[in-house]
Formats: structure tokens, C-alpha cells, sequence
């Protein structure tokens, strides 16, 4: 019964997207939603394919929301996809001759009303606001009116026998279908300003697609597709461009290239993947240091009032970690921050890059620590007092107890968290942002900051000092990928060999 | 019983990166154009569901809003002003591209270059005999290739903020700020002789009237008066000798300017009274008139025997954008019904900026002596460049200024950033 209300809910759900998406376009999607709804129903409204029912969901949300995003990173980073490529050839062309229209030299003004016939059939009825003479403007041209043909209040022409006048919201709605409409005139064309007014002006370029060239018709200009660095322009035989405008397009490994040939992109890169490991290792060792260290002392049953120390503990964990990152950004500033103040000393906390360094881990250290005493606390308490009784008995010591027996249990239970908060860590790039913003900077790499870990690094190429380049930090995320892919590959290795202990 | 807990806290390290995945910028009260490219990394701004929508500045809004709520009765529709506080002109270009950008938006002329990169504006077909009405400079800052591209209403340059209980006359030179300013630290009444953002990072706007003054420049200036971006300035002997002088003014000199004041707490300092000058511009005014603080205004002066401070000029705008969900509604909101003298009165009675329609800049100048003396600290200045590629510029020459107050060396600091602005340039 369950199995069968859900399964209808599914394919209700993709039946109910349907229509939107065929309105919107996403044929992709659509394709997507029905194969998932296939899928679901081949493996669970038949009683064959046991083991497949275990198996489909995760791999399904594995495929769409690892996968797919994994492929999709790949596939653009092959293309010159950034700022001046957004757009594609055609629409850049439509965009260049859209913009050229111009306002012709003393153009009269038009008090405009836009009527209909019927469906897709306009007509422009137009009062010269100087004369107040009106005129009908269709595509076929301008007719002057006589005085009894129309209504006119005001100077607009408010009703035309046979014809619809449009509201200003009509008009808006029509706005797809009167982009093109323009009454020729002599001069160039009566076109559309806003709801109610109409002026006489022409576009200056031409786009003649059999030669693929864009030409000005005041100067003769003739513009041709040429190629100037990772993108193609259209320029004049001077090489001067005639927009900054560019298109998408493929450009093979040329993003690859230039990670691994750009000196100090590659500098770069090697020195943050350094800073990257130290940050997240140093920040899991620190803060698992700390919280077992309280974690143990509070654990020992002679202390009073555990619960309230252990309350007090988490509070850190308890505030949002962006308004305590913020109030330790100001802490940290050397002139009228709380640490120096309370110091007296002068360090410059966010300026040098020794000490940024330092008061990044501090501050992971204060957003951490709670967390880890948790764990810990939780891990401790699960670990039989026997066992630590027997080792005393033994003749171990206190510390040797701890060391020989505790500890490697505890260990057995933290590693998988221990491994997950380095992940967590190693792409933690609220703190470095709100902190440092991956800073100090020098001056010749405005790109790579002291502070950057590798993830705030990308963000930065992909939005920051060069514009846009999604396609170049594509290349990046690739690269990254493969790292943490290789990283977390030896981890598990690593806990494995642990649990063998165990 | 062990295994049940692990995994929950497991789980809940899994949830960890998601709860804290929304994205938050602290608000700098600086102008939107120094970083004009640096885009938000998580989840834009969405548009709101109406038949016209703006996106703007918070201060900005506050006019806008009852204009475009008018404008909604007139013609029967409905209308959403939303406030973008961060990357407003990176979102607006993603945004429109995707379809689901706003109607309308408001912008620093500086937003031109890359919205004409990305062919995110449409231009404006107003006629000469509506332009007019403008101030021309405003006009040009928004022109490129034959075509007007947005609708000025108001503009912004650095100008001096003095502290009249401090220092009673407005100092002629640099070297006279500076003296004043420590006579009043030294009397005790207030901390600090100026405010002007620095920060770690630096900030290359705040920081060019000094750089300018001393004998810096940016780009070298065709015949034209236009930025002649083959010959870049920074690295030259000149802004060698100009970071010289501004290190004079920094840390391990007179100790005027200091990375520890930066954009959040540059004004503040200011208004609470502990400095005695600050180098702002028209948005610091609402919080220096609600502190009550004796204040005057004077143009940025130059150091002795210097060039005139240059700030650069800042005109703000509004764009309709190429992909508008409304073009109709969009165009007639900014040709007929901000085109007006009420409507760019309300936006200086909301967002006190000197206004660029010249009418109503005679009478508010007439009203309110601030906007002619906000006014007069443009007579020196340059138009804010809107070139791209002013995304990889600003950022290293902030840095560069940063490290000299800082106390670098300025000949190679100036050096290395020359070259590295030159690789930025070229690139595009």
C-alpha cells in the first residue's frame, strides 16, 4: 500500500513538472525526471531485483547529485565560459544589432496607443506631440488620419473603430511580439519607447550572414569574426573591436594549459595546497586536543557540577559561526581589537602573514573545540570503567592507563569524525573568507593570499580579481577534485588499517 | 549502542557544511564600484514575483520605493523594490543572463564596461531634447559607441569632512591637514587627526586623491581627455615618488593613515568624534548629520607645491537590462517617470547626493549648501574608469597602498604592482 501511494506520488510529481518544463525548455531535465520515474517503478512496483532495491536510491542520488555536478564541472572547464562569453554567437550578434538603433536627428516625439486586429496583427496609432497631427503605422508604413477616422483625448488616440487599443499591461505582455514591429519611414523606423511613446530612429548596424560580418551603414564599416586571445571577436581590419561582447565556445585543454604553464598560478597553487593540508590537520589536531583534554577532565567523576561546566563549554557551538567569525574579525584588528587591547601587545593579527595564519587557527580552534569535547565526551563514556580499573590493577599508571588503554579505544571511535572534520576543514571556506578573505596579499599575486586554502582560491579565480572565468575555475575545481579524490582515498586507507588494530 | 551514536554524530558532521552554507557579506558603506566584479560564490539574490522589478541600494531605495509603488497604481500592476546589499552589479549580470534578473537596476556609471561585455543593458533611446536636461559629464559617463545607456540621477567623489570643534579653518595643504589634525590630538579633543579607509586589503578609490596630488596616475590621458589604458601609470618614477609621500603619511611615518581604520569603521570613526578629519564621500553624510557633530566640507586639498587631488567621479544611474522579464513597464518607469524634476527631487530628498539634472541641482543648491560644496570637491576630479578589466586593477593596487602605509618599501612595492596591473591590463 505504502509502496504504491509513494511510487504514484513520483510519477505524479514528474506528470505535475511536465508541463512547466516543456513551457521552459528544459527538455534535459524533463528527460531526467522520467528516466528517474522509470527507473523507480522498474525496480520497485515488481517483486524480481531484491538486491536492486537496496542499491537504487543511493546510486540514484549519487548519479544526480555527485556525478552529474562532477561531469558538469568537466565539460566546462573544456569551454572559455566567463564574463563577455556568457551569452552564444547568435545572441551576441542580436545583442550588437539591438543596441545600435539610434534616435535620428531631430525625430519627432509620438504620443502612442498600440491597437490590434486580432492575433499577432498590431497597429500603431501615433500623435505627433509638436503638430498634433495623427497617423497609423503599420509595417507597410505611415498613413496620415483624417480628423473623424479616430477618437483623440488629450492627445493620444483613445479609440479607432475596428480596432483593440492595448492596456499598458497588454502592451507589456506583447512586448515579445512588438521587439520587432517598426513602421518604416524615409529616415529609418517609427519605433517603440515604453508604453506610450514612439520616436523615429534606426539601427546602424547590419549583420549579413552569408559573410559572417557586421557592417555600419553611416561609415561603411565592415566588422569579421577574428580570434584575440581564448575568444573571437568582431573586429574592423585595424583590429579594433566593434563590442567587447564575446561568445561561448570550446577551447580543449587550453584551461589545463594555463594552470600548469602560468608560473604564478602554479606557485601558487602548490604553496595554498601546502597552507590547505596544514590548516585542516593543524585545526583537527588543535581542536580534538582541546576537547579531549576538557572532555577528560570533566569526565572524572570527582569534578562538581559536570553538566554546567559542560553547558558552558558548548555555548561556543551554540552561536551562529558567522556573527562569532565577524565579532573575531574585529577582536583581531591591532588597533582597537579586544586581543591586543587586553594584551598590550601590537601583533598585526590580519596584516602579516605568520601571525594571519595564527589567529585562523585560533579562531577554527574557538568554533571547533566544542564540537570535538562532544564527540569526545560521548566516546569516553561509552569506553567500560573495567577496563581502565584492570590496567590499574595491572600496575599502569594513571597517564599509562590513558595512553595504553583508553586512548586507542577512544581513537577507534573519533578516527571516521577525525577524518570527516579534516575534509570538513580542508574546503572550510566560510572562515577564511569572513576572517582574512583568503588574505594578507602581496602586491605582485593580488590571486593568492597568505591565508587562501585552495577552495577559497577557486572562488576567487572563478569570481574575483579577473572577472568571471567560470570556465578557467572549472579547470580548478577538476584539479581539485583529484586531490581531495586522491586524499581521502589514502584517509580511508588509513582508518582501515586502524579498525585491524581494533 | 556505540555504533547508533557514531552514526548520529556522523550525520550531524554531514549536516554541518550545509546549515552553514548561506551566503553573508558584512555591509561596507564604500561605493558598489571599487569592486564591481567580485561576485557573491553562493546563491545569488532571487528576483521577486511583480510586474516591475528594481533592484537598488538600500539608500537609494527609500526613494525609489514610493516613486515605483506610484508608478504601479498608475497602470495597474505591481511593483517590488528589492534592496541587493552585496555584488549587486556581478548578480544583476548572472541574473539577467539566466532570465531572472530584475526590470530595472541602480549603479555607479563604473558598472558600464562589464554590462556592455556581457550585453546586460539596453540603451536608453532617450533624444537630445530629453538629455539635455542633464548635466553633460553625468550624460557621458554613461555613453559608449553612439549610445546613452542609462539614466543618471545623482553623483559622488571623495570630498574632506572636517570636525569643526577641532579644527576651526579648513587646511589649504596636506602638510596643513596633518598639523591641524595632531594640534587636535594633541589638545585632547579627539583620538585621531584623520579617517580614511585602508584596511589590510587597501582601498585604491579612498586612496587616489593623495596619490593623484602627489604626481600618481592611473593611466596616462589621451588628447581627448579619455584613460589611455596602453600607458599604465602605476610603477612609473612618478608613483614611486607619490607612494613615497604617501608612506610619509602611514605607519612607520607621521602615523595619519593606518590599515587598522578600514570601511566599516571608517565613518564611525568620524561621527563618534574621535577623529578630526575624514575623506568621504555623499553616502557618510546622513550619519554625520544624525551624530550632531559640527562638521564643514571642503575639496580634497593637495599636498604643498603639489597637483591638484584628483577623486574620481562616481555618477549613479539607472539601467534597464536586455533580458527584463517588463521591457515596456522597465522603459516607461525610467524615460517618462524618473525623467522628471519631482522624481530626482525625491532621490536627493531620500539619498543626499548632488543631483545631475541640472534644474533640480540649482534648487536643491540653493536649499542645501552641503550638495554645492559636495559639488565643488568634483572640480578636480576624473571620471571613474569602467573598464573590465578594473577588476584585476583595484584589488593589487589596494594591496600595494595597504602594504606602504603599512610600511613597505613603496619603489619596489610600486614596481612589482606596475607589473602586475600591466599583466591584468593586457590580458583583455
Amino acid at each position: 500500500m505504502t509502496r504504491i501511494l509513494c511510487l504514484g506520488t513520483a510519477v505524479g510529481t514528474a506528470a505535475a513538472l511536465t508541463p512547466s518544463l516543456v513551457a521552459g525548455g528544459h527538455y534535459v531535465v524533463l528527460s531526467i525526471a522520467w528516466v528517474v520515474v522509470a527507473v523507480l517503478l522498474a525496480t520497485y512496483a515488481t517483486r524480481r531485483a531484491l538486491l536492486a532495491k537496496y542499491l537504487v536510491p543511493g546510486t540514484l542520488l549519487l548519479v544526480l547529485f555527485t556525478v552529474a555536478p562532477v561531469l558538469a564541472t568537466v565539460q566546462m572547464s573544456t569551454t572559455n565560459y566567463g564574463d563577455g562569453t556568457r551569452t552564444t554567437k547568435e545572441q551576441t550578434v542580436a545583442r550588437i544589432l539591438a543596441n545600435s538603433v539610434v534616435p535620428t536627428p531631430d525625430s519627432p516625439t509620438f504620443n502612442l496607443s498600440v491597437a490590434t486586429t486580432g492575433p499577432g496583427g498590431f497597429t500603431f496609432f501615433l500623435v505627433d506631440r509638436a503638430t498634433g497631427r495623427a497617423y497609423a503605422g503599420t509595417p507597410d508604413g505611415l498613413a496620415e488620419l483624417s480628423a473623424e477616422a479616430v477618437t483623440v483625448t488629450r492627445g493620444f488616440v483613445t479609440a479607432a473603430p475596428g480596432y483593440t487599443l492595448l492596456s499598458a499591461a497588454q502592451v507589456n505582455d506583447a512586448a515579445e511580439q512588438l521587439r520587432d514591429f517598426a513602421v518604416p519611414t524615409e529616415g529609418g523606423a517609427i519605433l517603440r519607447r515604453g508604453l506610450r511613446e514612439a520616436f523615429e530612429g534606426r539601427a546602424v548596424l547590419r549583420y549579413d550572414p552569408e559573410s559572417d560580418t557586421i557592417v555600419d551603414q553611416r561609415s561603411g564599416t565592415r566588422y569579421t569574426v577574428q580570434r584575440q586571445g581564448d575568444r573571437e571577436y568582431y573586429v574592423d581590419s585595424g583590429g579594433e573591436r566593434l563590442s567587447d561582447q564575446s561568445w561561448r565556445a570550446g577551447v580543449g585543454l587550453e584551461n589545463y594549459r594555463r594552470a600548469f604553464t602560468d608560473s604564478r598560478i602554479l606557485g601558487g597553487f602548490l604553496r595554498i595546497f601546502g597552507w590547505t593540508v596544514i590548516f585542516a590537520a593543524g585545526s583537527v589536531l588543535l581542536t580534538f586536543a582541546v576537547g579531549l583534554a576538557l572532555a577528560g577532565m570533566l569526565n572524572d567523576p570527582r569534578v562538581r557540577g559536570q553538566k554546567w561546566y559542560r553547558s558552558i563549554l558548548l555555548l561556543p557551538y551554540a552561536i551562529p559561526g558567522f556573527i562569532s567569525i565577524l565579532v573575531w574579525s574585529g577582536f583581531f584588528n591591532q588597533e582597537f581589537g579586544l586581543i591586543n587591547n587586553l594584551t598590550g601587545l601590537s601583533i598585526d593579527w590580519l596584516g602579516d602573514p605568520f601571525w594571519a595564519k595564527v589567529a585562523l587557527l585560533l579562531l577554527n580552534l574557538w568554533l571547533g573545540f566544542p564540537y570535538m569535547f562532544l564527540v569526545a565526551t560521548g566516546a569516553l563514556q561509552a569506553i567500560p570503567g573495567e577496563l581502565k580499573e584492570a590496567a590499574i590493577i595491572d600496575g599502569a599508571g594513571g597517564f599509562t592507563a590513558f595512553r595504553r588503554i583508553t586512548f586507542p579505544l577512544l581513537l577507534v571511535a573519533v578516527a571516521p569524525i577525525l577524518v570527516a572534520s579534516f575534509a570538513f576543514n580542508f574546503n572550510n571556506f566560510n572562515v577564511v573568507e569572513l576572517l582574512t578573505h583568503g588574505g594578507p596579499f602581496t602586491p605582485d599575486n593580488p590571486d593568492a593570499g597568505a591565508t587562501d586554502i585552495l577552495i577559497s582560491y577557486t572562488v576567487r579565480l572563478a569570481f574575483g580579481a579577473g572577472g568571471a572565468q567560470f570556465g578557467f575555475a572549472a579547470a580548478i575545481a577538476t584539479l581539485l577534485f583529484v586531490i581531495t579524490g586522491v586524499l581521502a582515498a589514502a584517509q580511508f586507507r588509513a582508518t582501515r588499517s586502524l579498525e585491524e588494530v581494533h | 549502542m556505540r555504533l547508533t551514536r557514531l552514526l548520529a554524530v556522523l550525520a550531524a558532521t554531514t549536516l554541518l557544511p550545509t546549515a552553514a552554507c548561506t551566503s553573508g557579506e558584512p555591509e561596507a558603506p564604500a561605493p558598489a564600484s571599487a569592486s564591481a566584479a567580485a561576485a557573491a560564490p553562493s546563491g545569488g539574490p532571487a528576483r521577486e514575483n511583480a510586474d516591475l522589478v528594481i533592484w537598488t541600494s538600500e539608500a537609494a531605495s527609500r526613494a525609489v520605493t514610493p516613486i515605483a509603488q506610484r508608478f504601479g497604481q498608475e497602470n495597474g500592476i505591481t511593483v517590488a523594490v528589492q534592496v541587493i546589499a552585496a555584488d549587486l552589479a556581478a548578480n544583476a549580470i548572472t541574473a539577467n543572463q539566466a532570465g531572472n534578473g530584475p526590470d530595472i537596476l541602480t549603479l555607479p556609471n563604473d558598472f558600464l564596461g562589464g554590462a556592455l561585455q556581457n550585453g546586460t543593458v539596453k540603451p536608453l533611446s532617450l533624444g537630445a531634447a530629453d538629455l539635455e536636461a542633464y548635466e553633460q559629464s553625468a550624460i557621458a559617463s554613461v555613453s559608449r559607441n553612439g549610445q546613452v545607456w542609462a539614466l543618471p540621477y545623482g553623483m559622488e567623489n571623495l570630498v574632506l569632512y572636517r570636525n569643526t570643534k577641532a579644527v576651526p579653518g579648513a587646511p589649504a595643504t596636506v602638510e596643513e591637514l596633518v598639523s591641524t589634525g595632531q594640534a587636535a590630538v594633541r589638545k585632547g579633543t579627539v583620538k585621531r587627526a584623520l579617517s580614511l579607509p585602508v584596511g589590510q586589503e587597501g582601498d585604491a578609490y579612498h586612496m587616489h586623491p593623495f596619490f593623484t596630488s602627489a604626481g600618481g596616475s592611473l593611466f596616462a590621458m589621451d588628447a581627448s581627455g579619455q584613460y589611455d589604458t596602453t600607458k599604465v601609470g602605476i610603477g612609473s618614477p612618478e608613483s614611486i615618488a607619490a607612494a613615497k609621500k604617501i608612506a610619509a603619511l602611514g605607519e612607520k611615518g607621521s602615523k595619519v593613515l593606518s590599515r587598522s581604520i578600514d570601511g566599516s569603521n571608517a565613518i564611525a570613526q568620524f561621527t563618534a568624534g574621535n577623529a578630526a578629519y575624514l575623506i568621504s564621500g555623499p553616502w557618510a553624510l546622513a550619519d554625520i548629520r544624525k551624530s550632531q557633530l559640527p562638521y564643514d566640507i571642503t575639496p580634497i586639498p593637495p599636498f604643498q607645491g603639489g597637483k591638484p587631488a584628483a577623486p574620481f567621479l562616481g555618477v549613479q544611474a539607472f539601467w534597464m537590462l536586455s533580458n527584463a522579464k517588463n521591457p515596456a513597464f522597465a522603459e516607461e518607469f525610467v524615460t517618462k517617470t524618473m525623467n522628471t524634476p519631482e522624481a530626482m527631487t525625491a532621490m536627493y530628498e531620500q539619498d543626499p547626493r548632488p543631483p545631475v539634472r541640472t534644474d533640480v541641482l540649482a534648487t536643491v543648491s540653493a536649499q542645501d549648501a552641503d550638495m554645492g560644496k559636495l559639488a565643488a570637491g568634483a572640480r578636480n576630479a576624473t571620471l571613474l574608469p569602467d573598464f573590465p578589466f578594473m577588476a584585476g586593477v583595484w584589488p593589487p593596487l589596494g594591496q600595494a597602498y595597504a602594504t606602504i602605509v603599512g610600511g613597505a618599501d613603496p619603489a619596489s612595492t610600486m614596481t612589482k604592482t606596475g607589473r602586475t596591473i600591466e599583466s591584468a591590463v593586457r590580458a583583455k
